[in-house]
């Protein structure tokens, strides 16, 4: 248990030699002018929810003026003396392509609230506070904590220990009918067993597309189903299965954009008639079977084994 | 193109916290309908839309859209921004319609998604086909 935190530092000294300043810097610098007003200054801050500015001068940076010195010129009624008699003169800065412990340690050594950021040339190109600082180290380890996340689980060793002349996993999701607010958890959970599996990006996402216009079709025409989907090494096929009212015609249905959506449908943003060739253009295989009163079986078929872009796209 | 330079071009906003907006985003498109998203874009797209239920954030996820912009000033309710939260994905908003907000960033570099074979297969029959006969 008393490692824990030791490691953690570790890994936040790591990040502060891996970023740059100009990871964390805000890029939006904004400044004032060395001939405005005190009183000018202090609007600038209460505007912009800001604490100090650099102060330019014929496009140069001259100096930084901070709450402090506003503070100070309250103090002694010189709210109209101009902001360059005001401001603290000596600029400390930080290049943008520095290591972010660079300015770690100048945060320590001078007790600054920001530090203008400049470019090789001198340009100014940003401004970093110890809150962007703060910010960025957070943001960087939960996005590392993803990552690792995805890592821990990834089982696409699972196929090469299994000893079989053939091997498929099966995956099984309950849809439940009408209810609009889950439609697309069980394709999200699909897509996400998928990533773990290791298949390629591409794929996942042509999965992805073709259950969901599946799973959407089961919430809206019918009171539920199932997707179940076998996965194989070379290939991925998916059944979605409903007890509903069945489709009529199914080759008008699988005409781009027919639809007997009803209008709370379209509200969702489906219903368009695009669902069924949706499926088709993302599958290798594509299989519907439907009987009124009945119910309706679709089976979809994807080869992992993708070779370009399975003319999806043109040119 | 990155998400803070979209926040400018399009003069948005965040909607999202916490928001990483170093992220990249290689194509837009725009679109009320999900099914059009879904047949008409690839991983790395910005959808502007003005559809703001949670089924967005599902498209976005199944699709691999890497953020969503909600246009003419349409601010999601709160179970649409508390599933992106979870889904990490994006939001922004813009105050412009869907065309000035499409239009703006695809002056500013951003392009479409191309055509589509799901497209030209009908195109084809219709006109090409119409022309010679």
């Amino acid at each position: 248990m008393e490692k824990k935190p030791i490691q953690e530092v570790t890994k936040l000294q790591e990040l502060t030699y891996e970023l740059t300043v100009g990871h964390a810097m805000s890029p939006k610098v904004i400044t004032v002018s060395s001939q405005d007003t005190m009183a000018q200054f202090r609007e600038v801050l209460r505007v912009n929810r800001i604490s100090g500015t650099p102060v330019v001068e014929d496009g140069e940076m001259v100096g930084v003026v901070s709450i402090e010195d506003l503070i100070k010129a309250l103090a002694t009624g010189e709210l109209n003396a101009i902001v360059g008699d005001k401001m603290c003169q000596h600029v400390e800065t930080l290049y943008a392509d520095e290591p972010l412990v660079r300015a770690v340690d100048k945060f320590a050594r001078f007790k600054f609230g920001r530090f203008p950021v400049v470019d090789r040339d001198g340009h100014l190109v940003g401004i970093i506070t110890q809150g962007n600082i703060m910010h960025t180290l957070l943001r960087r380890l939960e996005v590392d904590y993803r990552e690792e996340g995805i890592h821990r689980y990834r089982a696409s060793h699972i196929f090469e220990d299994i000893i079989a002349d053939e091997a498929a996993l099966v995956f099984g999701y309950r849809i439940i009918g009408r209810d609009f607010d889950r439609a697309g958890a069980a394709s999200g959970n699909l897509k996400t067993t998928l990533s773990r599996l290791g298949f390629n990006p591409r794929i996942i996402r042509r999965v992805a597309i073709a259950t969901y216009e599946g799973e959407i079709n089961i919430v809206v025409y019918t009171n539920g189903g199932e997707i179940v989907a076998e996965v194989r090494p070379d290939r991925i096929h998916i059944e979605v299965l409903d007890n509903g009212p069945g489709i009529p015609d199914v080759d008008l249905a699988m005409q781009p954009g027919y639809s007997t959506a009803p209008d709370w449908v379209r509200e969702m943003g489906f219903g368009a008639g695009m669902g069924l060739p949706n499926i088709k253009a993302c599958s290798d295989q594509m299989k519907l079977e439907s009987t009124v009163g009945v119910g309706t079986r679709l089976e979809i078929t994807i080869y992992a084994d993708e070779t370009g872009e399975h003319g999806r796209r043109e040119g | 193109m990155k998400l803070h330079d979209v926040l400018s071009i399009i003069d948005g906003k965040a909607i999202s916290k916490n928001i990483d907006l170093d992220r990249e985003v290689q194509m837009g498109c725009g679109s009320d309908l999900m099914s059009d998203v879904l047949a008409f874009t690839c991983e790395g797209t910005l959808m502007m839309t003005g559809l703001t239920n949670p089924q967005a954030v599902r498209t976005a996820e199944l699709a691999g859209i890497a953020a969503i912009v909600f246009v003419r000033g349409k601010l999601p309710p709160p179970e649409t921004v508390a599933l992106a939260e979870v889904k990490g994905i994006p939001l922004l908003a813009s105050k412009y319609t869907m065309f000035e907000t499409c239009g703006r960033l695809y002056q500013a570099g951003l392009p479409g998604c191309g055509l589509f074979e799901i497209t030209l297969r009908q195109w084809h029959l219709t006109f090409e086909n119409s022309a010679k006969g």
